[in-house]
């Protein structure tokens, strides 16, 4: 065996956004030795770009609210196919771990009594989301940050991990690389936490940065675990469209939250054309109750631009296609109306949305507090992911955890705004419990040190493949990547059927042939493209795992649209998660597998909430 | 077309090297370098995350200007002549764009962090005007982009690092500080080996912010008078002002 730098630790954790970060301080509450790994520099993880707010029923602006209207609202957003296990803890534990925060420096805005406030965000029956004007997640990062690198952790920034390493049926630690100079590294731990984010870049349009290629879902799916749910990817209904080069850029339902209205080229209020069953008792039916709503009367109604991410997509796609869009593709998305309402409404929307306001000035010439965006839907996040015990976050592979968006269940079919924020919160620090917990129970095992050499060889493999493949084509990490995320924006996108998806799972098996001879150019230092070219084995992975799980599931529900299948639920399937999994030669598999009655307590809130 | 005049190479070599690229409306300078990257220069290194100014990872010199990549749209930039395209300066190189901000984080490292006071209620929270937090919240803005600590020239030309923790930390100790439940003193710290009085207030790093947080005046002189109030006779004080 070659000779590699070698980081023992009790708990390692990869991954350094929200989850990552509060699994780390957990897991360093006693005194176990903590190593955090990631992809970036420290701070910079996508929770930075989380806006509107973290969900929590504190119930400091609407003393109606409860763990128990906080659970009803993630069960019926999530279509019912959220593990109601997740969701109660979920709701009964964020508000804890959202005032934890304050204690750790955090300054969210305040009521007029000087305790937290909180905002009105789509699905969410009351004002629940603690803000910070819209930077929330930068707060929460940096509060986590700030608290974290005085806990005694080891922080690797830059570093991003290639496989996990088994020794028999348990994690024994992880294989990976640096950025500056290329070289190899062993991270040992007897528990391992995977906080590795979504899988944006698997599509052309997206929220989401480089880093979001999967790495985490791969590493666990290739290490055993099982993936579940991967067909619910989220698509934002509110992206920017125009320029071409900020399209996807993320803008926050918190516009809507404050007023805001969607409309199409005819000026018409299009969200009140189709307001779904289970919502028509909550949404208003006037544009006067929706507006009094988000101003805070509390006997309103939410105006339906406040409906579930995956139908207000929805409307927005079939708006551009019946050719009522926006001149660039989209549709409009207009706060400035609200002058009509308020005095100094300019300065109010500064106040309240002072990076949109930025955004769109810097980046597309136009002044929200005068004229509408433009807005169109963009991939987001993924509700599909790691599966893990509710209470624990072990997945099937013992000493391995997951946490964040790279863990399923929670948010079922479909994904409330601000409830990624609490899930990271209230999972992450269960998972950094529990995984020291088997640190503190388990013994170190050795690291299986044959397989770690041909690892290091097939991540070297981009530096030794030809340019161009036999026709000339190039085999650069970039194209590649390109072409990936094009057929799955067209096949594997808002509207999906057995033929697009059929024909999804064989361009991803085209492009995995490109992958395996996938060339890299320069030497290993700080080689983004380099990088690009491992990370695209993961992407390969999410993306077959996406395409299998929504060609399993004949219906159309959440976030997952079967054009072929237009009903919610195939006749006689009754509930059931999809299931993926690597199968002893190597193949990906797809199996049903029924969701659990609800525990009698819990269906009694549902049926209370109505 | 345009020409990009980028960085390239590591510690040991490096220098400018020319990239032409197509450029449409609304590209931002990291739209250029990703283009160059993609199609050109596979190995190029560049950090970014977001792409919307609200990580700070995109921090670079363009024409010679410290500025975020992603937001600087280059119809702000002539594009007659080449764009220079540089790592920030202040920091060691490690490849191309990319420089090593480790320093920064050590620096935070060491300062002392939050305390607060016990909980005010019983719930364990705390009751704060927010009045009381605008300012703390202005300085919570920061995204880390390390742009003033490029432009500081304590830091760029005299290459103190070692005496003075820059803008951005005194940014982040005002925000401690000025935390309305912070108990911590951490005047000393700054006198000595935090070194606020390198700081003579030339305001670069105010002027270079791209979250418009106003380092200098809102930060960096109330420090400083809180630190002349702590450990500077009043007497002695006013002797200095009159003998200026």
């Amino acid at each position: 065996m070659a000779s590699y730098e070698t980081h023992e630790y009790d708990v390692l954790i990869i991954g350094a956004g929200g989850a990552g970060l509060r699994a780390a301080i957990e897991a360093a509450v006693g005194d176990l030795k903590v190593g955090l790994v990631c992809k970036s520099l420290l701070g910079k993880a996508h929770t930075v770009m989380a806006e509107g707010g973290v969900a929590a029923a504190l119930a400091n602006v609407d003393e109606r609210d409860s763990w128990r209207v906080h659970f009803a609202d993630t069960m019926r957003g999530g279509q019912y196919l959220s593990n109601a296990r997740m969701a109660e803890l979920h709701a009964q534990e964020s508000p804890d771990r959202v005032r934890e925060l304050e204690a750790w420096g955090a300054l969210f805005d305040r009521t007029q009594e000087g305790g937290i406030l909180q905002r009105n965000f789509g699905g969410h029956q009351y004002p629940r989301l603690a803000h910070v004007g819209d930077r929330t997640g930068l707060e929460m990062i940096r509060a986590l940050q700030d608290h974290g690198i005085h806990q005694g952790i080891e922080v690797h920034m830059e570093n991003t991990v290639v496989s996990l390493l088994k020794t028999g049926d348990r994690v024994s630690g992880a294989f990976g690389y640096e950025r500056e100079k290329g070289r190899f590294k062993i991270f040992a731990a007897k528990a391992v936490v995977l906080a590795t984010g979504g899988v944006g870049k698997a599509y052309k349009i997206t929220s989401n940065s480089w880093e979001y290629t999967g790495d985490g879902h791969a590493l666990a799916y290739h290490a055993g675990a099982e993936l579940i749910d991967m067909e619910f990817v989220q698509f934002h209904p509110t992206g920017m469209v125009w320029p071409p080069s900020v399209r996807g850029i993320l803008v926050t339902e918190g516009v809507r939250g404050e007023g805001g209205i969607l409309t199409n080229s005819e000026g018409n209020r299009f969200m009140f054309d189709d307001i779904p069953e289970l919502y028509v008792n909550q949404t208003a039916d006037n544009p006067e109750e929706g507006w009094l709503y988000t101003q805070g009367d509390r006997e309103a109604r939410r105006p339906p631009e406040l409906l579930t991410r995956d139908h207000v997509a929805r409307c927005i796609v079939r708006e551009v296609q019946e050719g009522r869009g926006s001149p660039h593709g989209g549709v409009f998305l207009d706060i400035a109306w609200i002058k009509e309402k308020i005095p100094n409404a300019p300065e109010h929307i500064r106040r309240k949305l002072p990076s949109m306001y930025h955004q769109f000035k810097e980046l597309a010439n136009i002044d929200i507090t005068v004229e509408p965006m433009e807005v169109g839907p963009t991939t987001h996040y993924i509700m599909g992911g790691i599966r893990v015990d509710a209470d624990s976050q072990m997945t099937a592979v013992p000493g391995l955890f997951a946490a964040g968006e790279c863990a399923a269940g929670l948010h079922g079919a479909n994904r409330l705004g601000g409830n990624s924020l609490s899930d990271l919160l209230v999972f992450g620090k269960r998972a950094g419990e529990y995984a020291a917990q088997f640190a503190m129970e388990n013994e170190t095992v050795p690291i299986d040190e044959t397989e770690i050499d041909t690892i290091a060889a097939h991540t070297l493999k981009p530096f030794e493949n030809p340019q161009t493949d036999g026709n000339g084509n190039s085999m650069g990490p970039y194209d590649i990547q390109a072409q990936l995320q094009e057929k799955m924006q067209d096949l594997v996108g808002i509207a999906r059927s057995e033929e697009s998806l059929t024909q999804a799972l064989a361009e991803v098996q085209a492009l995995r042939e490109k992958a395996e001879i996938v060339h890299a150019i320069g030497n290993r230092e700080y080689n983004a493209g380099w990088h690009t070219a491992l990370d695209l084995e993961c992407l390969l992975t999410v993306s077959e795992a996406i395409a299998l799980a929504a060609l399993e599931r004949r219906a159309s529900i959440g976030a997952h649209s079967r054009d072929d299948h237009p009903e919610k639920e195939e006749p006689g399937a009754g509930k059931y998660n999809t299931i993926i999994k690597k199968t002893g030669d190597g193949a990906m598999t797809v199996r049903r597998e029924p969701i659990d009655e609800l525990r009698a307590d819990l269906q009694e809130i549902i049926d209370e909430m109505g | 077309m345009a020409t990009f005049r980028i960085w390239r190479g590591n510690a040991d070599a490096a220098q400018f090297v020319d990239y032409e690229t197509e450029v449409s409306e609304g590209m931002v300078v990291l739209d250029a370098v990703h283009r160059i990257q993609a199609e050109q220069a596979n190995d190029m290194a560049v950090r970014w995350n977001c792409k919307a100014g609200k990580c700070g990872s995109c921090s670079a010199e363009i024409n010679g200007q410290p500025k975020l990549m992603c937001m600087t749209r280059l119809d702000t930039v002539p594009l007659d002549e080449p764009v220079t395209i540089e790592p920030m300066r202040a920091f060691p190189l490690i490849k191309d764009l990319v420089a090593d901000v480790s320093w920064n984080f050590k620096v935070k490292e060491r300062m002392k962090p939050f305390a607060p006071r016990p909980p005010d209620t019983e719930d364990g929270t705390w009751r704060m005007e927010q009045e009381d937090i605008d300012h703390v919240q202005e300085f919570r803005k920061c995204i880390e982009c390390f742009l003033c600590q490029d432009v500081c020239h304590v830091l760029r030309d005299h290459k103190l690092h070692d005496e003075f923790i820059g803008p951005r930390y005194l940014v982040y100790a005002a925000s401690l500080e000025m935390h309305p439940i912070d108990t911590e003193n951490r005047l000393e710290e700054l006198k000595n080996s935090d070194g606020i009085g390198y700081c003579n207030i030339t305001k670069c790093c105010t002027k270079v912010c791209p979250e418009h947080i106003t380092i200098t005046d809102n930060a960096i002189i109330p420090l400083k008078e809180r630190v002349v109030d702590q450990f500077y006779d009043p007497i002695k004080k006013l002797f200095r002002v009159f003998s200026r």
